[in-house]
């Protein structure tokens, strides 16, 4: 009895010893973790959160007289960023300029989100059903735009659409118009800018989902008495749907944001959230103002993400 | 009771890449019948051309020329969609984003059938297959065998005048292949539809047909039942593809109908049996089956002569692998006997008796 249990006791001690050794050895590998990862944390911390908790602070102030905010707390930026004091009557109405703006922005970044796909689509299906080593080729000329500064490409389009530019050039050459149509300086042009700028990202997720489609599954759907049009609803749309909604996401959020897009090619009329924000910070000297207005687009950009975690995880209940 | 046809190949070549530099003749001029109801197989090795005739009368490709009826109703044109022959793929191809009964309904649903007849349907195909307790379960959560039933009750559901399967078996393991190929031929019984299966192997070829078709390079080499393909084979390919054959230079003599009087090397002379393609007098070649011949102890008593080089024991036969006096290999499969006093030892100077009418001539 004495020996079994001084046996025991001894084992028991090894194995204390045994459990206290790895668990100084998880220690130090939490430590080391934790050192590995606090640049990036310090990073977050300093370029992300304080700026947003200064934006936050920033829009329950006051404007300041020349620019910046005066320390009087006050929900105004908030209530003025869809509605309006009447000048005369002093009673609140609706800020038709900022909701024409807010609507024109989810306008023109769903308008871009939609077209990107429809070009999208079928140019990624076909990149997906080349030979393997045409593929690479149509992938670099898909990102070859992106090589260059946004600036730099939105000029581009500017000299192509503009009254004097390529296209008018062509179509009245052509016949098909006889005064040139005026394209610059209207949403036409936004929405035409940001889809060419935005078109690699929708094409490329959508690519990434083609490529791993077993065509197989198309010849047994054709087998199986589907149309073309049934075999695109029910099989292949179903299949790429991680695709179509990453593709979606990635245009539409630069896209609501856009700055330099709406900024070159939509002049005055044709601002966008991001120039509205701009706006703010800057001739207007209503710094609260742009940051409720910053928020607020943080705001939608989130809900878009909701949505689009919501639906993968409602497709992908195990993982 | 005469034999409708259920599908008329005639005619029918296919080349692909025509007119470049990697132009291949994947068929040429392939023409076969396949009655109704029949268990009809496409054998050959692989790139024989099996496969894209399956192909060609499930729509997938169109013949370079001749034309593909069924029963009786030109559908070369057709794209696959129109053609009331469906598929079993060899890797299945099922849908992974349905369920397998959403994977069974759907040809039904794309013809438009009620949604009643089409619960019905499934039910019945579910029960068909013996898959109702996973009707259910996603495609990735049932396994390789499972699969394959569902593929085949896929298949199946909307009725098809022919189905076609793309060596469905391929992918599983033997013990159950052995199982499908008997649950194949149940459901092809069951369902009264014509069946043209591909497949390389050449037992599953004989198990299950009634009527094989022997491919290679594109050509069809030889149609029969199983038991003709086996008994009679036209050519040495056939032959040398199906089962285990020894051949032997003999030259013809005389014919009388069918048969025929060949003589050995040794200058025995027998009766031999005459392919249905015509056969050029003099030097021709015959084959014979191992299993159709018999060692004797008494050399002068056997048809051949030889010396045995090799005898493994299988258990149920021994195999022994002698050269022949004319200098000719050759293979004999005897059946073991329980009073069997142990294998003739190599070295043994030999017999060989060849059964009655188990010498089959070639055509080529």
């Amino acid at each position: 009895m004495a020996e079994i249990g001084q046996s025991g006791s001894r084992a028991s001690t090894l194995i204390g010893i045994g459990a206290k050794a790895a668990i100084e050895a998880e220690k130090r590998e939490l430590k080391t973790r934790w050192l590995l990862v606090s640049p990036a944390i310090v990073i977050i911390c300093l370029a992300g959160f304080l700026p947003l908790t200064i934006i936050l602070f920033y829009s329950f102030m006051s404007p300041g007289p020349y620019a910046g905010v005066s320390f009087e707390p006050t929900f105004r930026a908030w209530i003025f960023l869809i509605l309006e004091e009447d000048l005369f009557e002093e009673t609140l109405g609706l800020n038709y300029a900022h909701i024409s703006i807010f609507s024109r922005s989810i306008g023109l970044a769903l308008g871009t989100t939609i077209l990107t796909l429809i070009i999208g689509f079928p140019t990624a299906y076909f990149i997906a059903t080349r030979p393997i080593r045409q593929r690479n080729f149509w992938l670099f000329m898909i990102s070859l735009p992106f090589w260059s500064n946004l600036l730099v490409r939105t000029f581009a389009i500017m000299m192509f659409i503009r009254e004097q530019g390529f296209v008018n050039h062509v179509l009245l050459y052509l016949g098909v118009i006889d005064k040139p149509l005026s394209i610059m300086f209207t949403p036409t042009a936004v929405w035409i800018g940001l889809v060419y700028a935005y078109l690699p990202l929708m094409v490329m997720p959508l690519y990434a989902s083609m490529e791993k489609l077993d065509f197989r599954l198309i010849e047994a759907a054709y087998d199986l008495y589907a149309s073309r049009w049934k075999v695109l609803q029910k099989v292949i749309i179903p299949l790429v749907k991680p695709g179509i909604v990453a593709g979606s996401i990635l245009v539409f959020i630069p896209s609501i944001g856009a700055y330099v897009t709406p900024k070159i090619l939509g002049g005055g009329k044709s601002l966008m959230l991001g120039n509205l924000i701009s706006n703010q910070f800057g001739t207007s000297r209503d710094w609260p103002m742009g940051s409720a207005l910053a928020l607020f687009l943080m705001a939608m950009v989130m809900v878009a993400l909701i949505i689009y975690v919501r639906n993968e995880s409602r497709n992908n209940p195990g993982g | 009771m005469s034999v409708t046809v259920a599908v008329d190949v005639c005619g029918v070549s296919k080349i692909f890449g025509a007119g470049t530099e990697q132009q291949v003749t994947a068929l040429n001029d392939v023409s076969v019948s396949i009655a109704q109801n029949e268990f009809f197989t496409l054998l050959g090795p692989s790139g024989c051309g099996k496969t894209t005739l399956l192909r060609l009368i499930a729509g997938f490709e169109h013949p370079t020329q001749g034309s593909i009826l069924l029963e009786g109703a030109e559908i070369s044109a057709l794209p696959p969609f129109q053609r009331p022959v469906n598929t079993v793929f060899q890797n299945y191809a099922l849908f992974p984003h349905m369920s397998v009964s959403q994977n069974i309904a759907f040809g039904l649903e794309m013809q438009g059938r009620p949604s009643d007849e089409v619960a019905d349907t499934v039910h019945t195909m579910l029960n068909l297959v013996k898959m109702e307790d996973l009707k259910d379960r996603r495609i990735d959560q049932i396994s390789g065998g499972q699969q394959q039933r569902v593929a085949l009750a896929r298949a199946l559901a909307p009725r098809p005048k022919v189905l076609l399967l793309d060596e469905p078996l391929s992918a599983l393991d033997l013990k159950l292949r052995k199982e499908m190929q008997l649950e194949l031929k149940r459901l092809q019984h069951e369902t009264g539809i014509t069946f043209i299966f591909v497949t390389h192997d050449q037992e599953e070829a004989l198990t299950m047909s009634d009527r094989v078709a022997v491919m290679r390079d594109g050509e069809i080499h030889q149609i029969g039942s199983p038991q003709d393909i086996y008994n009679r084979p036209n050519n040495r390919f056939v032959a040398d593809f199906i089962g285990e054959s020894n051949f032997l230079e003999v030259q013809l003599l005389s014919r009388h109908g069918s048969t025929a009087k060949v003589k050995f090397a040794n200058g025995t002379e027998l009766d031999a049996t005459l392919p249905s393609t015509d056969v050029i007098a003099g030097s021709i070649t015959v084959i014979v089956r191992p299993e159709h011949t018999r060692l004797t102890a008494d050399k002068s008593a056997g048809h051949l002569q030889g010396v045995v080089n090799d005898a493994v024991y299988f258990g149920t036969d021994t195999h022994y692998y002698l050269t022949l006096d004319s200098g000719e290999e050759f293979v004999i499969r005897q059946q073991n006997q329980r009073g069997d006093r142990g294998k003739i030892s190599s070295g043994t100077q030999v017999g060989i008796t060849i059964n009655e009418d188990s010498i089959q001539v070639l055509a080529g």
